[in-house]
């Protein structure tokens, strides 16, 4: 009976929000990136904050953009084929343990590829879970991040005790050898300690980007616009995406949505392998339980940060990064300059609302600000364990903002039966 | 027909869970045997470990919290609501409860009232925070019940530390919150020469409200509808982000008890270490093994406590202890597998009765026959 | 096998070069049999009609000839050889294209996106956009489709979203085209666009068959009309031959059910008055804009109107489903303005939704956890906050009685039922407890005559009881013959009033589509 009695397609809904959040164009991201590079720098100025732009954090900020880039990557895949991937995490933390394993015992580059061996054995099971079975693709994906968790425990028990390691972390990783630009990055480094205003900003940010990076780090980034290749210019590209738009248009003209899917949520999930592999052999040099700490999810609020586009992700990312770096140098004093551009822009905001007479939105903001401002005036440092939460609380802050003018696929997270059609 | 439709519905909804524990079991078995254990001392030690008297009682007291935080996920899933903010909700309604409880003092019973009250405010407050996020301004709840985990362990620590509610005993490395006074202490059940929460009839009485709210109630019959089919809620009248802020804010209410076996029976007083985050999950599991019902969910809260108990018992024999938490990943795995497949044959079957029902008098007949 | 029923010589009338045979086929699903036995055969360069009425079968055997569901028993050959598809892309290759009666578009793609997607020009894996656009500027010249291939789809009208699906098709070489009851959401003036643009492909020596259940239609652009009733084919017929009474008492086997209403029933007391109701959608336009009417006791207004002019949103609106930006909204003397839906239909609004699988029904629940839906405050379904199910369910057997809801029980799940019951169970929900106004938005969509009939007949006795009914309906037949009085509804303004008594469906599409004045 199914297959003959559908419901009649109802009314076109009344028209979305269908303002796309147009594409930046290159001018007007330079503008932007500059405006808060100034901004950045003014703050910095006014509160001696020195670690807020130095090379020290941009480089942290760099190599912890990495993982959350790469899982939010991971989420852009699969959801643009139409598969919400709540298990990032657990693919995350399945690239910590073999990426760790095969470096130990392989070597680290035998190690990159264990983890996204690892993170896409764990994408084809959400893959198989949830495609083929039908599964409730968020209940798949915590059922995944729980199994992760466990497999990883066991076999940490049986392979690293007794080998230096033990149930919560590995026998240490040799390390990937760093590239630093020759030339540059001392002299961007004698000009940063000068602390003039923009000038050493500007060298502290340039400095963190050719300063020991990893290779592994120019991979990854390179994969932001590769991925954007990859789905927007190819046939491939359209076909996956077609999946999360409309599959049962796709599977009409021939497209096989369920191998797209399987091979969208794999390649998913050896993003996030990657990703946790990083974590583990290029950011720590071991494996350790716990590891991740949440940054697949974080990956997928920077996917929709992101609006579901390449771009916007690596941004998310770097923001998500910058704040996670806060965490490593001196934190408390940071964020606490961080307090005064959150006053600015929440402000800023509040004052252009007011010109547009969203009175209510208005005051909120503007008491947001003053609660900020005296906060910021009456301490010195933001305590350490304000600081830990940092990415987490800003991450809920943007997608409080934004969350309202996305648009994700049209068939993001719905289940899909073969033969649907009609 | 509806006592054998009845009776089928039964069949079909205890073969899933029955199903994905064997086949949980025989990989586990694989997995024991190649990596050179038994499984046959494995299972004998578990249900061993199951069956003497010390250990119920262990498997009772953790199954306690475990069933109030699975009871607190359910009510969210119930109206496909994602509630992974247990953990959070749960250690700040704890929290509360325990600096409460340390500075008031109340003649016994009323003692213990005030903080259950206390304990399920603020967590249903807490849970409120992303109940509104999703209302007001449309953010995933997947997403920022996650984060405020975060932010809420955080917090946490920042108030458990010596310069707020925090104090910490000569000699002892712990920093906990202030010792509750003596009316503050749950009565345990004696058994085995141990005590048993006597928290537990406050769960049982919480799974019995459970399934009385939801099924018997308006407010129930809404919300399972919300969860069936949005769109459909919506054209009965139903206000929609109404229901998600009050399921949420009752979710966090139930989340806010989750920590009270422990802390009224057993520490009496709030330290990071003692109230961990990881229940909510653990929750997250055990409803989804118990189908979101109040007795599966006791059923799963107790398998889950008597593996998780029996973890060191292992070890001591010489299997891998770590084993059971790959038996309890692949169980929730295969559960809702089983339980999508059970849900579908269920449909087919029930659709095929209804058509074999009605081909005995001809399908359309008021067209009446052919020319 | 041929089927027996088909008279020799009409089948012999089918001659010459073969595009398309079907011979016996048969498909079956759980408790149902979609197609037995059916068996015609298409001509090159030819319109072909295949008709049938809502259930009969049509929509599954041209799934299966498109390879999306595969026959139990039974053979297509093209050009004289078998074929075995075994998804759409096998019957792409072999030349077959399908256009769908929802369209299969993807919303944020643009035209070409749509077009390209499953066969894309490629260079070195990297599409070539420019390629495409030479091919789709092409197609669309030569068929004069005037499609614009950078368009986004989101943005196009019902029947430019139809001409992409048919370049979708040209695009991919398609010499057989079927098209899936094309006409159910085109206006008259639109259907004859796409007759023109039929005819245009069938000079080119392409193949068409073209599925639908309006007889006149059938009859002005078909070559040959095959008529399928109960899943089986009855008779192959050349349209100069038959009337269109006889096609249609071939495809229902009897009497067509007519949805004349007979004397009048309204009274001068208002029931429901709107006062310049207007909606705004996301981005701050009128989708309604100062909508006024008044539906007296025992009085059916119809709301006429291309799907997306505001009729949804009319209904949703009056319902309480979307918020009014100006205007005021009376039952009888109580202003329903500002109440919530439930309010609304605790305050006598019934409503049967358009869409009964996203609106009306939990699928998967119980026909008597159904029964309380949209009731949920009043008696036999609840006493005070708690839930009666014995009255529940007592109240759902007296509605499956009186109904006419074939079930075998109120325990089994609402999607174990067919359309029409479903509908039935739905119609007898919204007239218990006695409401004042019933907003009923497609009320037989998708439903087989006899349930169409069966609804018809209790709109009408509850309109002779005193029920003020708002009809929403894209069948203009329906909205003529149940009403009594029509508006017409153009861009979310009432344009015109009608009177059913004088008006035909030619009018009535005229001011649909704002191409005739008002009568």
């Amino acid at each position: 009976m199914t297959a003959l009695d559908t419901a009649p397609a109802g009314v076109t809904p009344p028209t979305r929000r269908s303002r796309l959040v147009s594409r930046t164009s290159p001018a007007r991201l330079a503008v932007l990136v500059a405006g808060l590079i100034v901004c950045l720098a003014a703050v910095r100025a006014i509160t001696r904050a020195d670690d807020l732009t130095s090379s020290g954090t941009v480089g942290a900020a760099l190599r912890l953009a990495v993982p959350i880039g790469l899982a939010g990557l991971g989420g852009l895949w699969a959801e643009r084929a139409g598969v919400v991937n709540i298990g990032l995490e657990g693919m995350l933390i399945l690239g910590t343990w073999f990426g760790a394993w095969a470096g130990y015992s392989f070597g680290p580059w035998w190690g990159l590829l264990a983890g996204v061996a690892g993170g896409a054995l764990g994408g084809l099971l959400h893959a198989l879970a949830t495609v083929t079975f039908g599964v409730d693709q968020i209940v798949s994906g915590v059922a995944i991040n729980i199994l992760a968790a466990g497999v990883t425990r066991y076999l940490s028990t049986l392979v690293f005790e007794g080998h230096g390691g033990g149930v919560t972390q590995s026998p240490r990783v040799a390390d990937i050898a760093t590239i630093t630009l020759p030339g540059v990055s001392p002299w961007l480094v004698s000009v940063e300690r000068q602390h003039w205003f923009l000038l050493s900003d500007v060298s502290g940010i340039l400095g963190g980007l050719v300063t020991e990076v990893s290779p592994v780090t120019v991979v990854a980034v390179a994969l932001v616009p590769i991925s954007y290749f990859v789905l927007w210019r190819t046939a491939f590209g359209l076909r996956l995406r077609s999946c999360g738009e409309n599959p049962v248009a796709a599977e009409s003209l021939g497209v096989n949505v369920y191998r797209m899917k399987y091979l969208a949520v794999m390649v998913s999930g050896g993003f996030a392998g990657l990703g946790g592999a990083f974590l583990a052999e290029v950011f720590a040099n071991i494996y350790r339980e716990g590891q991740t700490n949440g940054r697949g999810f974080i990956g997928l609020a920077a996917m929709i940060f992101g609006n579901w586009r390449p771009g916007g992700l690596a941004a998310g990312a770097s923001l998500f990064g910058f704040t996670d770096a806060l965490n490593l140098r001196s934190g408390g004093e940071s964020v606490h300059a961080l307090l005064l551009l959150l006053a600015l822009g929440v402000g800023g905001v509040s004052l252009w609302n007011l010109t547009r007479r969203r009175i209510i939105a208005a005051v909120i903001g503007l008491v947001v600000t003053g609660l900020t401002l005296t906060w910021f005036f009456v301490s010195a440092v933001v305590p350490d364990e304000f600081v830990s939460f940092a990415p987490h609380i800003t991450t809920l802050l943007v997608l409080s903002l934004a969350s309202q003018r996305l648009r994700m696929p049209a068939a993001d997270g719905k289940p899909y039966r073969r033969g649907q059609a009609g | 027909m509806r006592r054998r439709a009845t009776i089928e519905r039964l069949v079909l909804a205890l073969v899933a869970p029955l199903l994905a524990v064997a086949f949980a079991a025989a990989l586990s078995s694989v997995i024991l045997i190649v990596s050179g254990a038994s499984p046959v001392t494995t299972f004998s030690e578990i249900v061993g470990y199951g069956t003497e008297p010390t250990s119920i009682v262990a498997v009772l007291n953790k199954s306690t919290t475990y069933y109030l935080s699975a009871l607190a996920v359910a009510i969210g899933f119930r109206m496909n609501l994602f509630n992974i903010g247990v953990d959070g909700q749960y250690r700040f309604g704890a929290l509360a409860a325990a600096v409460v409880g340390g500075a008031v003092a109340l003649p016994g019973p009323l003692e213990i009232l005030l903080l259950v009250l206390v304990a399920m405010l603020v967590a249903a407050m807490w849970a409120a925070v992303a109940g509104l996020l999703k209302t007001k301004r449309g953010v995933s709840e997947v997403i920022s019940t996650i984060m405020l985990n975060v932010v809420a362990s955080g917090l946490i620590d920042f108030l458990v530390s010596t310069k707020h509610f925090g104090v910490q005993a000569k000699g002892s490395e712990q920093v906990t919150t202030r010792a509750l006074p003596a009316g503050a202490h749950f009565p345990g059940i004696p058994y085995a020469g141990d005590h048993v929460f006597g928290f537990i009839v406050v769960a049982a009485l919480a799974g019995v409200g459970y399934g009385f709210l939801l099924n018997r109630t308006r407010f129930g019959f809404d919300l399972r509808a919300t969860g069936r089919s949005e769109t459909a809620a919506v054209a009965s009248g139903v206000d929609v982000k109404q229901m998600v802020l009050s399921s949420m804010v009752l979710s966090g209410a139930v989340a806010g008890l989750v920590g009270l076996p422990l802390l009224l029976g057993e520490t009496n007083s709030f330290s990071s270490s003692n109230f961990k985050a990881g229940i909510g999950f653990t929750g997250i599991a055990i409803a989804l093994l118990g189908r979101n019902h109040p007795l599966g969910i006791a059923f799963g809260a107790l398998l889950w406590s008597l593996l998780e108990n029996s973890r060191s018992d292992l070890d001591i024999h010489d299997v891998p202890g770590e084993i059971v938490t790959i038996m309890q990943g692949t169980i929730v795995l295969s559960v809702v597998v089983a339980y999508e497949l059970v849900r579908r044959l269920g449909r087919i079957r029930e659709q095929r009765a209804v058509a074999a029902e009605l081909a005995a008098p001809p399908p359309t007949a008021a067209v009446g026959t052919p020319a | 096998m041929p089927d027996p029923t088909v008279p020799a010589g009409v089948a012999d009338s089918v001659a010459g070069d073969v595009a398309v045979e079907l011979v016996g086929i048969t498909k079956r699903f759980p408790g149902v049999v979609a197609n037995s036995d059916v068996s015609f055969r298409v001509r090159r360069g030819s319109v072909h009609a295949v008709v049938g009425e809502n259930g009969a079968g049509k929509s599954t055997l041209m799934k299966i000839l498109y390879g999306m569901q595969k026959p139990d028993e039974g053979v297509i050959s093209l050009g004289g050889k078998p074929r075995h598809f075994s998804s759409p892309a096998d019957a792409i290759a072999a030349g077959i294209g399908m256009v769908h009666q929802h369209f299969m578009l993807a919303d944020n793609f643009t035209v070409l996106e749509n077009v390209i997607l499953g066969s894309e020009p490629t260079r070195a894996g990297v599409l070539d956009l420019a390629a495409a656009r030479l091919r789709i500027a092409e197609i669309s010249r030569a068929y004069g489709l005037g499609v614009r291939p950078d368009d986004l789809v989101e943005s196009l009208g019902v029947g430019d979203r139809q001409r992409v699906e048919i370049v979708k098709v040209l695009f991919r070489g398609a010499r057989i085209l079927i098209l899936d009851e094309p006409t159910a959401v085109l206006v008259p003036q639109e259907v004859d666009e796409l007759f023109a643009n039929l005819r245009l492909l069938r000079e080119e020596g392409l193949t068409v068959i073209f599925i639908s259940h309006k007889l006149d239609e059938v009859r002005s652009v078909a070559d040959e009309i095959t008529v399928i009733r109960r899943g089986t084919t009855v008779a192959t017929v050349k349209p100069a031959d038959v009337t269109s009474r006889q096609l249609a008492e071939l495809m229902v086997g009897s009497e067509l059910p007519s949805p004349e209403t007979a004397e009048s029933t309204v009274t001068d007391i208002p029931m429901l008055v709107a006062k310049g109701i207007t909606v705004l959608d996301a981005d701050g336009r009128n989708v309604l804009d100062n909508v006024s009417f008044t539906i007296h006791k025992g009085e059916v207004l119809g709301i006429a109107g291309v799907e997306g002019n505001g009729q949804a949103e009319l209904v949703a609106a009056i319902m309480g489903l979307l918020p009014l930006a100006a205007g005021r909204l009376l039952l009888q003397d109580q202003d329903v303005g500002g109440l919530s839906t439930r309010h609304r239909r605790a305050a006598g609004i019934a409503y049967i939704p358009e869409d009964r699988h996203r609106h009306g029904l939990l699928l998967d629940a119980p026909l008597w956890e159904n029964r309380i839906l949209g009731h949920q405050t009043e008696r036999p379904n609840v006493s005070g906050v708690l839930i009666d199910r014995a009255g529940a369910r007592r109240d759902t057997e007296r509605i499956v009685r009186d109904y006419d809801v074939r079930t075998p029980s109120v325990d089994v799940i609402a999607s174990a039922l067919s359309g029409g019951n479903q509908q039935k169970l739905i119609v007898g929900r919204e007239m218990s407890g006695r409401p004042k106004v019933l907003l009923a938005a497609h009320p037989t969509r998708g439903v087989d005559v006899g349930a169409q009939a069966a609804i018809w007949d209790q709109l009408r006795a509850a309109r002779a009881d005193g029920l003020a009914v708002l009809l929403v309906s894209a069948d203009l037949d329906e909205l003529i013959g149940l009403s009594d009085t029509i508006k017409v509804i153009l861009r979310g303004r009432i344009v015109a009033d009608l009177d059913p008594s004088d008006t035909t469906p030619e009018d009535l599409g005229c001011s649909m589509t704002g191409a005739g004045g008002p009568t």
